[in-house]
């Protein structure tokens, strides 16, 4: 009997590497990608190199480095981390590979826990790569090991793309194999193709196009894509990847007979999409996001000069924004048929409270916010950037968020536009090692007057809590160096460091005003452990309670924001609830002594 | 019903990040493995698991995708008040919501800035179209040892509905559960089972 385990789909995705024979993995955090090396990293049988690069640049081309010493690698990132490491990539298309390399960029339709939803797919049409999409988490697991022959047969890095309900849907899994056998690594040194100087460069241009037939027809031919004709039917319905799933089982549901073309590979079969066209006289192409499939079916069309109305995103049928599950497909059914489209259901007549994500109960990032618009005011320009405290929009600090490390760099182009108000961004540890360090390098060098808060709370904790070289260990939990924040911001030559631990008020704000008064890049370092990852690691802090004798009902700790202080409307007096870790923050907001430590 | 329909089932389970929903999803999904059920789900990860609201997909005896479509879940296990009402489009006309009806207020509400409804009339308007079972999870918890057990009451309270054995369920939360807190949280799964039951 197979193996049968119940697992997350980026479990499913580590399985599929192990499975595949990967040696080297790199790759940065990136919701709804990180979970792949939190589950490599952690297991305890490792025969493979595994790491939490800095950036997805450098993961990328560690990946690089080990496929070019011929063995099989991996490299995974959110959708957007492959903007970062597009520089490596689009040139690694023209050089290509030795052993199997896969990028793994996860996409994230609907913005779940990103700052937007770019198609990844677009990127394997811009770089001219061979792209998988996977349909549900255990097809995401078998493609993995063929997507690494795939790789070595053409030579050719390739892209594999889950999405959020891939990554993080669940589902039984059938196991495979785990290979004993891997290939020892040599680096050949093939200086045409490894040294992309012009030279080279153009006859590798050539190559790429070259192969993309060959690549194509092999990819027609892999289980991934599936024609199901259906002689009767004139409507044919195209789902790539889990949209696929999603019309599937609505079709399924209503018992509708339609030809159906699943496709799960890029660039697209062409050779099944004429079968299809020839059959039917309109197609529904059903697929997240941009309308890549769509595109191609149109223009295939029009090439043969068929005549076949080719629905869609194009056209109105499907949105091309967010993402879609069965409701998306039945309403562009219902749009291509005429059908009487059935009103929304109705909902309550209920005012429900919004309920948005907010920072933890004792998170230090509330604090330094808190501190930060005590001295900085209302007036002041608050750029930040991308990690937990992006939520400190709440807390009125947070103005810009753009990408990773944007901050500071946006924070210097405003001092330089001439904004004569005071401007103080925030940008997390991991953020700042990410890509913030280039900006602070250059803010300083450019003669930015601004002041930079580094919120260190010791670890990259939006993600789930992954090391940054400045916590002192690596993605498997071995030693390494603990990179100084404060000696790093010294050598690049910031005038003004402080260090302060955001969790006192009266420190943290004299910190503040003196950056504020500097004339130059100011930096303040707020250091205080992320209270998740500081519970794990055994911090115990006695937790607070509010005297109702004294507490006069002003609210100010109300307002502070924390989920652990509530307010009894019947009372008039601040309450502290069980969520209370004990930072002592609210304590010293009150005016009236009111809060104190709770007596044992 | 064909037999194969009796083992199928929807099931959303809502709540706030924090509550433990997805340990219930898996206690259910491991189940689902071990009875020998096809399982799909669909967790909430990420930036909105900080104290937002939260909503989980399991498909038992379902070979599709992880999100089961609008009017689609045969049952909702609500772990909060509110968030019962949240995601109502979600149940099939005439389902059952199990709820849990010790409130978490928002930052939203604590810092004034709208109200939270009242709990008696979020149960009043559940019950005009559908079959509501309402306690408050987090007292039985409680009283079973531990309220951090509220997730596994409400399991216990589910368990009657999924077309997985008891015994089954049994040995998954046994299986997931710390291994200090097994006794109090098979407990609290008989007395959510127990509360759901009486009614």
């Amino acid at each position: 009997m197979t193996m049968r385990e119940y697992m997350l789909g980026n479990v499913a995705i580590a399985r599929g590497l192990l499975e595949g024979g990967v040696q080297v993995i790199a790759g940065y955090p990136g919701t709804p990608s990180s979970e792949i090396i939190d589950t490599l990293a952690g297991l305890e049988d490792r025969d493979y190199h595994i790491e939490w690069s800095v950036n997805e640049k450098v993961a990328m081309e560690v990946a690089v480095g080990a496929a070019w010493a011929g063995v099989r690698s991996v490299v995974t990132m959110k959708h957007v981390g492959l903007n970062v490491a597009a520089d490596p990539f689009m040139t690694l298309a023209y050089a290509g590979t030795k052993g199997g390399l896969i990028a793994i960029v996860a996409d994230d339709p609907s913005c779940h826990s990103s700052q937007n939803e770019q198609d990844t797919r677009r990127y394997a049409q811009f770089a001219l790569v061979p792209c998988f999409d996977p349909s549900t988490p255990q097809e995401a697991k078998d493609m993995l090991p063929y997507a690494f022959e795939f790789s070595e047969k053409f030579e050719i890095p390739v892209i594999f793309r889950p999405t959020t309900r891939i990554s993080h849907g669940k589902s039984d899994i059938k196991l495979g194999e785990i290979p004993v056998e891997k290939s020892a690594p040599h680096f050949e040194k093939l200086l045409d193709r490894w040294v992309m100087l012009p030279k080279n460069a153009r006859p590798r241009h050539t190559h790429l196009l070259s192969i993309q037939q060959p690549i194509e027809d092999a990819l027609a031919e892999s289980p991934w894509n599936s024609l199901e004709l259906n002689p009767d039917a004139k409507f044919g319905v195209i789902g790539a990847g889990i949209a696929s799933v999603y019309a599937k089982e609505a079709l399924v549901e209503l018992g509708i007979e339609v030809s159906f073309l699943k496709i799960g590979t890029y660039p697209i079969p062409r050779k099944l999409i004429l079968e299809l066209l020839k059959t039917v006289d309109t197609v529904l192409v059903f697929e997240e996001l941009e309308p890549v499939v769509e595109e191609q079916v149109k223009m295939i069309a029009q090439e043969t000069g068929l005549e076949i109305s080719v629905l869609g995103k194009t056209n109105g049928f499907v949105p091309r924004e967010g993402e879609l599950d069965v409701s998306a497909f039945l309403e562009a059914l219902k749009k291509t048929f005429d059908l009487e489209i059935e009103p929304e259901p109705s909902g309550t007549a209920l005012e429900l409270a919004p309920r948005p994500p907010a920072l933890c109960a004792g998170c230090s990032h509330r604090a330094t916010f808190y501190s930060m618009k005590k001295i900085f005011g209302k007036d002041a320009i608050y750029p930040s950037d991308i990690g937990c405290y992006t939520l400190g929009i709440q807390s009125g600090t947070v103005e810009t968020t753009l990408c990773m490390g944007s901050s500071i760099s946006v924070a210097s182009g405003l001092y330089h536009a001439g904004e004569k108000r005071p401007i103080c961004c925030s940008i997390g540890d991991s953020t700042f090692f990410h890509s913030g360090m280039n900006s602070l390098l250059n803010a300083i060098v450019n003669k930015a007057n601004i002041t930079v808060t580094i919120l260190d709370n010791r670890i990259t904790a939006m993600t789930g809590h992954q090391p940054n070289p400045g916590v002192g260990y690596t993605a498997t939990g071995e030693p390494t160096v603990q990179v100084s924040l404060e000696e790093l911001c010294k050598a690049m030559g910031a005038g003004f460091i402080s260090v302060v631990d955001p969790y006192r008020l009266e420190e943290t704000q004299e910190a503040f005003k003196a950056a504020k008064e500097f004339e130059g890049v100011a930096v303040v370092i707020a250091r205080q452990p992320c209270v998740i990852s500081g519970k794990r690691a055994g911090i115990r802090r006695v937790p607070y309670v509010v005297d109702p004798e004294k507490c006069e009902g002003c609210k100010q700790c109300v307002k502070f924001g924390c989920p652990a202080i509530e307010f009894d409307e019947e009372n008039k007096c601040a309450v502290i609830t069980a969520l209370c870790s004990g930072c002592r923050v609210c304590a010293q907001i009150c005016k009236f002594e009111a809060i104190q430590e709770v007596k044992r | 019903m064909s037999q194969a329909e009796q083992k199928k089932f929807d099931l959303l389970i809502t709540g706030v990040g924090g509550q433990g929903a997805i340990l219930a999803s898996d206690i259910i999904g491991e189940a689902a493995v071990t009875a020998g059920l096809p399982i799909r789900a669909a967790e909430t990860h990420g930036m909105a698991q900080r104290g937002g609201s939260v909503v989980n997909h399991i498909r038992v005896g379902k070979d599709y995708g992880s999100m089961i479509p609008k009017k689609g879940a045969d049952l909702i296990l609500a772990l909060e008040p509110m968030e019962a009402v949240r995601y109502l489009d979600f149940l099939k006309d005439g389902g059952i919501i199990i709820v849990n009806t010790q409130p978490i207020i928002p930052v939203t509400v604590t810092s004034g800035l709208t109200k939270y409804p009242d709990v008696s009339d979020i149960l009043d308007v559940l019950s005009e179209k559908y079959i509501v079972k309402a306690f408050n999870a987090d007292e039985v918890a409680f009283e079973a040892g531990n309220r951090l057990a509220m997730n596994v009451v409400m399991v216990g309270a589910v368990s009657g509905y999924l077309p997985i054995s008891k015994e089954i369920l049994l040995e998954s939360v046994k299986a997931l559960v710390p291994q200090k807190t097994i006794e109090v949280n098979l407990r609290a799964f008989e007395m959510g089972r127990q509360k759901v039951e009486e009614r």
